[in-house]
């Protein structure tokens, strides 16, 4: 692997950029590996990362139906973050902001890492009640949540200048420092860089159409570049996790619906932290590197595997946006784009085993990009040993069986 | 925006309904007898099919009514389920 750095760059200004190597090979698939991996996204390509470099497993094939990084680990906010409700999800979601932060360094690549914080408003006694229960989890872990009144709301935040006559004051906030904005695409490239050079095949262009099994085991994949063999098969296919286990009559605790999200023009900057206006709709607002105000909002509400949205949410945010900032309203639309989720029964992700043997299932739960670094690291773990990492050992498929559900996301907190 | 034809009020906004989920979902009729995995699949798993799908739909901000329509979950194209012109739920 060509290193990156300083002097790499002075040197290849000296033939103007025009022997760089290629991040990574385009290789035909081999016949046989001891593991594939489906889904060349930010988890699949983690998983090889992790499987080569803390399992020593490199006779392996991440195998990607378009091309990699460009589902829906292209299509999400960039935005990772640990806020969560339950006592399995904490250690967790703050390994994977452990991971995100040291990223850049161990992948010789730059993740454009930006601890930017969050800031989700209390603009009701239930996420008031919600804000403080979580907070109270994470102390226990000792991660960084905090209640903050509007004094410094203000003062992080120089723009906000809610309508007074809103329906639902601001009293306050939670502030999580931690939260960060992360390049997605380089987090793709990163990992497929470092997973490729120590001998991961990553194949493009290679749909997989069916599992092979023979005695309750998994013995490879169909795929539109022919038969694959492989001891191990893991699956991260975000948005298509019933289709894929499908192929190998798994069903799935899982709903795939959209999660959409859209930019304005760019501007210059005025908002540096990730804020959050929950008690409306769940819409949230940044400012990217680029300076495009990034928009979002909860799920479509029914199933889609269409890779687009519908009006309705862009409608919700949008007013939920100006009754905060009403000088945004000024700003044009230039992109929109949706993002699928496999939306886990309980909200929490599913790193897991499976009734097949050989296997192994990687399902976001909610939105996946957040916790990419851990759940790959913990499903190397799971695929190289045939064990949960302690990490992950909550989130297996067993917890629908044995009643030890971790509801979490938004709605299903509450339920 | 998905227009929803409710079999009673015509179509509608979709801001008016909830989507009900799979309606080929049933309740086992004797639960009793079903062993822990059965039940659990009752409860948790979605076929979650790429394609047509017929879905119950809940008028909640019209009519009220319960019906069942046929919606393709890439197309977003919506048909009426045959032999249905929506139950009563």
């Amino acid at each position: 692997m060509q290193r990156y750095s300083i002097f790499s760059l002075a040197r290849n200004a000296l033939s103007h950029h025009r022997n760089w190597q290629r991040a990574w090979r385009s290789p035909a698939p081999k016949a046989r590996y001891n593991a594939v991996i489906i889904g060349g996204g930010g988890h699949g390509l983690g998983t090889a990362h992790y499987l080569a470099t803390e399992h020593g497993l490199t006779n392996i094939a991440v195998l990607e139906k378009g091309w990699i990084g460009g589902g829906n680990t292209g299509r999400n906010t960039m935005t990772v973050r640990s806020n969560f409700l339950r006592e399995a999800s904490v250690p967790f979601h703050e390994h994977s902001l452990d991971l995100y932060r040291q990223l850049s360094r161990e992948l010789n690549f730059n993740t454009m890492t930006n601890e930017r914080g969050m800031i989700t408003f209390i603009q009701s006694s239930a996420v008031n009640r919600i804000a403080m229960q979580m907070a109270n989890t994470m102390h226990i872990y000792g991660a960084d949540y905090r209640v903050i009144g509007l004094d410094e709301v203000r003062r992080r935040i120089p723009i906000f200048e809610p309508a007074e006559d809103m329906r639902m004051p601001i009293h306050g906030a939670v502030y999580q420092p931690r939260a960060s904005m992360v390049r997605h695409d380089a987090v793709a490239w990163g990992f497929a860089r470092s997973a490729d050079a120590r001998g991961a095949d990553i194949i493009q262009n290679c749909e997989v159409t069916g599992i092979l099994r023979e005695g309750g085991r998994v013995t490879g994949v169909e795929t539109t570049r022919g038969v694959i063999h492989a001891d191990k098969v893991g699956m991260a296919v975000a948005g298509h996790g019933s289709v894929v286990a499908g192929m190998a009559g798994i069903r799935l605790p899982i709903v795939t619906q959209p999660l959409q999200a859209w930019v304005s023009e760019p501007i210059k900057p005025v908002l540096d932290e990730i804020v959050v206006i929950r008690s409306y709709f769940g819409t949230y607002l940044m400012q990217s590197d680029k300076g495009e105000i990034v928009v979002g909002q909860g799920c479509d509400p029914y199933p889609s595997y269409a890779q687009r949205g519908t009006f309705p949410i862009i409608e919700d945010a949008t007013t939920a946006m100006l009754e905060v900032f009403p000088s945004f309203r000024r700003l044009k639309l230039l992109r929109h784009w949706a993002g699928m989720l496999d939306m886990v029964y309980d909200g929490s992700p599913v790193i897991s085993r499976t009734d097949l043997k050989g296997f192994y299932v990687d399902l976001a739960g909610s939105g996946g990009f957040k916790t990419t670094p851990a759940a790959a690291r913990t499903f190397a773990h799971l695929i190289a040993r045939d064990e949960p990492h302690p990490l992950a050992a909550a989130y297996e498929l067993n917890r629908f069986s044995n009643g030890q559900l971790i509801p979490e996301g938004g709605v299903s907190a509450n339920r | 925006m998905l227009l929803i034809p409710c079999p009673y009020c015509g179509e509608r906004n979709e801001h008016e309904f909830v989507c009900g989920g799979d309606a080929e979902r049933m309740r086992p009729p004797s639960p009793q007898d079903l062993d822990d995995a059965a039940w659990q699949d009752y409860l948790y798993n979605n076929t979650n099919a790429k394609g047509w799908v017929r879905e119950r739909w809940w008028h909640v901000l019209g009519c009220g009514r319960w019906f069942e329509i046929e919606r393709h979950t890439v197309a977003h194209a919506i048909r009426q389920p045959e032999g249905s012109g929506g139950s009563d739920g």
